[in-house]
């Protein structure tokens, strides 16, 4: 065609494209093989064992048997459904007045309220049940001094050490999941659907009760799914507040079957039901969020007119600053109160303020030092292994790269319904024998962080990927560019943003990850919630506020610096550990 | 520069069949526009002559090169092949420059060359002096001519258009088809340009091929595909048509509703056979009753329904006997009233028959 173009200096003609070796294929093979080890094999290892017995490694059933006959082990079970279903009701019901006064009223202080949703959000509940024991233990807490001290009563009215204060202490950093379902649910349904209600004559309760808060419905009961499975994974807070009170739910149990005798087998028995049990409340969860798109809240969301709340603007924000209130304000001023105490006991008096515990965190202590940069760099790493296993495998499962693609986006997420106890016991038996040894390194946890942000990465990755139109790639392919070499130059570079995005919400949570480092550390490759787990332990709590002020500052501010870069809807999707 | 052929080519999307054999060559140096209605199986013709899909059955050929069988694709890189995106698909991190020279990087030009063969292709699309913007800073038609010559530049054996216009506003739509005739004209590539819009087709293409329900129904000339449409799809999605039942009385003559018509053609049927009696709207004449308009042969009686009024055309709706209508446009007069009587001329040189 060029000598067409002009006459007077024609082109020679172009050399056509020369079959190149086209290692596409064998790169994102590698990247599903990699996942495979990371999710498949250690999950294979808890069914496998299972069903062999902890004395002798011979097959048997006998761990089923013992697991769910003794009623040792089913207390346990129980206890745990008492506090899962509890606190997803109160975390439901705080989450959905919270989220409809805040997106469909003219409350005063909604954006307060947003940001401390969002901040009790990010705050692992293990350090809200830390600060609890300073409020709410059953003599020292200072609630309950201050009741003596207000009524003369001979003790305080409150025990965290209780069932009741764990699910007190659950719920408080879980409603959230339902009022951000709820509220993005709700900032969908235009005013005009409930105009059409008032125009028909009815007030604006009677239109709250029976068109708007139905048509949110699905993501409300799956905002208590969530909370549901959250809570009866939840290791932290237990281990902090019931194993000292000497009940167990099924995740202490866990953690008990690894104390010696060490009883592995035992304890896999015991996991594989309730993997079952959050398996299936994931899928549900997802039908449910389908659905509940499908029917109601579809498309733009219109013109919305808030409610006039009238004389219920102050209450409400009042009943709105209880949750708020109790899962940061007290908690962390407490948590300042006491790192800066020499003995938390003696209450903000003169001479005790010091500055000593953070000295001792970041300057004279070797173990606490060497655990913030292990936490920092393992977090670093896992961060990035998820990235980039969660980005290839997108990309592979969006398009359709390799057979089976779907099946790799299925691996990918599960990883979002294994409890992290779960998780650590499956890396345990399989990376802590022959042939791969991991444990000891801190490749061990490194790369069980790594699986278990999986999933956040995988779904960003994800939803970033369906933002690029695929005739981008295909035109580039179409001008002589390999699957990979497209990937590369266009489909990476067209990502950018959203990968520094992905790798910070794999970052900040592995950053404050307690239960699966709890199983997988050794005392050379301890981080920072291994260090508090063991201080807390042994009741100093003063280190233990102190680093755990240190490392929730880290984490606001990468969540500040995050926020600055990309905004609300990266952020607010699954930053939890 | 490549003849194309696609040999009974047919693909299935889970059971649901979206071409059904289709045959087609493209000679050197043509145009050939592919037109149908939306799901007719034009984009996934385009996919597959590109290399993203495998054929079910059927082969698709470059001269003598087997680009595509069931049992295998030659991979879109290796195909010679360039392809307009109908979203233009002109990377927005990249420079015009970077954009159009992408395709010559692959080929491992070296830089010289490379900036050569971008600045001379610039020229082509009338971007001279464009090289350093980003595509947020161009125009939608400016874009479009970054994604042509991005295509062009590595003078590929063919192009393919994938509806090219269709995101463009009316008046650049217009002037962009003889902007992409005339720079075919230059550089005289095998073509193939897949469009809904009978009128863009017209325009640009040497051939157009007409496609329905995953077969091409026709292919022949605007001309052709004009003046003789072999099917009722064919003529109605050609500019629009009135298609009348009609039974054939003897060769030339048919009878339609309570009407004699003859028509422009006699053979091909036999008396007794029912046939389809196309005219096209604007080939309709409608006279007022008792106008000293002969009734008889191709004089219909009717009934007018709607009129609307289009400046220098009225869009006229009648009812004939037994339920037929038909849409006439003819010059605009003097208004008609609502329900009134009026005779319907069917001119026989407008009259043509088509297979029910």
């Amino acid at each position: 065609m060029a000598e067409g173009l002009s006459p007077a200096k024609p082109l020679p003609a172009l050399p056509a494209r020369t079959r190149r070796l086209d290692i596409s294929a064998a790169v994102f093979g590698i990247a599903a093989l990699i996942l495979l080890f990371m999710v498949i094999v250690p999950l294979a290892w808890i069914f496998v064992g299972s069903v062999h017995s902890d004395a002798d490694e011979t097959l048997t059933l006998s761990n089923y048997a013992r697991a769910f006959t003794r009623s040792i082990y089913l207390t346990p079970i129980w206890n745990a459904l008492v506090l899962a279903t509890a606190s997803a009701a109160i975390a439901t019901l705080f989450g959905t007045v919270l989220s409809w006064a805040v997106s469909r009223t003219d409350m005063p202080g909604r954006n307060l309220i947003r940001i401390m949703v969002f901040a009790a959000f990010a705050t692992p509940s293990f350090l809200g049940a830390t600060a609890w024991i300073f409020l709410a233990a059953p003599n020292s807490g200072w609630l309950n001094r201050i009741w003596i001290a207000l009524t003369g009563a001979e003790r305080g009215p409150f025990n965290i050490y209780s069932l009741g204060g764990a699910i007190f202490v659950i719920a408080l950093y879980s409603f959230p999941y339902t009022f951000s379902f709820a509220s993005s649910a709700l900032e969908l349904v235009p005013s005009d659907m409930e105009r059409a209600a008032a125009l028909l004559g009815a007030r604006w309760p009677r239109i709250t009760w029976s068109i708007t808060l139905p048509l949110v419905r699905p993501a409300i009961v799956a905002g208590a799914l969530l909370s549901f499975l959250e809570a009866i994974a939840e290791f932290g807070t237990p281990a902090f507040l019931l194993i000292p009170a000497g009940k167990q739910v099924i995740t202490t149990q866990l953690y008990l079957f690894f104390q010696y005798p060490s009883r592995p087998n035992l304890a896999a028995a015991y996991a594989v039901p309730l993997l079952l049990v959050t398996a299936s409340l994931f899928l549900l969860q997802q039908r449910l969020l389908k659905r509940g798109r499908f029917t109601a809240v579809g498309g733009k969301g219109g013109v919305r007119e808030p409610f006039r709340l009238g004389g219920w603007r102050w209450p409400l924000l009042g009943f709105c600053l209880i949750p708020t209130f109790c899962a940061l304000v007290l908690p962390y001023a407490s948590l300042l109160l006491t790192s800066l105490s020499r003995a938390w006991g003696r209450g903000p008096v003169a001479g005790n303020l010091t500055a000593h515990w953070y000295k001792w965190a970041l300057v004279e202590n070797t173990a606490a030092r060497a655990a913030i940069g292990h936490s920092l760099t393992y977090a670093a790493a896992a961060a990035t292994i998820a990235t980039v296993i969660a980005l290839f495998t997108a990309y592979v499962a969006q398009r359709r790269l390799i057979p089976g693609a779907r099946l790799l986006a299925f691996v990918a997420m599960a990883p979002f319904v294994v409890p992290g106890i779960i998780l650590a016991i499956g890396f345990f038996s399989a990376y802590a024998r022959p042939p791969l040894v991991l444990y000891g390194t801190a490749w061990m946890l490194i790369v069980a962080f790594a699986t278990r942000f999986l999933p956040i990465a995988y779904s960003g990755s994800e939803s970033a990927l369906r933002s690029i139109d695929v005739e981008l790639e295909n035109a580039a392919r179409t001008l002589g560019s390999t699957t990979l070499r497209t990937f590369a130059r266009i489909t990476f570079p067209l990502l950018r943003r959203s990968v520094v995005a992905t790798w910070l919400t794999a970052f900040i949570p592995s950053l404050r990850e307690l239960s699966s480092a709890v199983f997988l550390f050794t005392p050379s490759t301890a981080v920072i919630t291994n260090i508090i787990f063991d201080l807390s332990d042994a009741g100093n709590f003063e280190p233990v506020s102190a680093l755990g002020v240190l490392m929730m500052a880290l984490t606001f501010a990468l969540i500040a610096l995050a926020y600055r870069l990309f905004g609300r809807t990266v952020l607010f999707s699954r930053a939890r550990g | 520069m490549a003849r194309i052929r696609l040999v009974d080519v047919k693909k299935d999307f889970g059971g649901v069949p979206a071409l059904r054999g289709i045959n087609l060559t493209v000679e050197h140096g043509e145009l050939l526009a592919v037109l149908g209605p939306s799901g007719c199986g034009k984009s996934t013709t385009m996919q597959l002559l590109a290399g993203f899909l495998a054929p079910d059955s059927g082969e698709i050929w470059a001269d003598d090169r087997l680009l595509s069988s069931p049992r295998g694709v030659v991979p879109p890189e290796r195909r010679r092949m360039s392809l307009v995106f109908q979203s233009y698909a002109v990377w927005p991190h990249m420079t015009v420059f970077e954009n159009i020279a992408f395709g010559l990087q692959m080929r491992k030009l070296a830089e010289g060359q490379i900036r050569e063969r971008v600045q001379r292709m610039l020229e082509v699309v009338n971007l001279g002096g464009f090289e350093r913007r980003y595509p947020h800073e161009l125009s939608g038609g400016q874009q479009q001519r970054v994604a042509l010559a991005r295509a062009l530049v590595v003078e590929p054996e063919t192009l393919l258009l994938d509806e090219p216009l269709s995101n463009l506003d009316a008046n650049l739509r217009e002037h962009m088809r003889f902007e992409i005739r005339r720079i075919h004209e230059r550089i005289k590539v095998a073509t193939i340009y897949v469009t809904h819009d009978q009128a863009e087709a017209m325009v640009i293409a040497d051939r157009i091929a007409v496609m329905n329900k995953g077969v091409i129904e026709q292919i022949g000339t605007p001309h052709e595909m004009y003046d003789h449409p072999h099917s009722r799809f064919v003529a109605s999605f050609m500019g629009g048509a009135n298609c009348l039942r009609a039974n054939v009385l003897e060769p030339g003559l048919v009878r339609c509703g309570e009407a004699r018509v003859r028509a422009a053609e006699s053979e091909g049927f036999r008396p007794g056979d029912e046939v389809v009696l196309c005219i096209r709207p604007h080939a309709v004449r409608v006279h007022r009753l008792g106008n000293g308009i002969e009734r008889g042969e191709n004089h219909v009686s009717g009934r007018l329904l709607q009129q609307a009024y289009l400046g220098d055309f009225q869009d006229l709706r009648i009812a004939l006997g037994g339920g037929t209508q038909v849409r006439a446009l003819t010059p605009a007069g003097p208004a008609f009233e609502g329900g009134e009587a009026v005779v319907v001329e069917l001119p026989q040189q407008a009259c043509h028959l088509l297979p029910s």
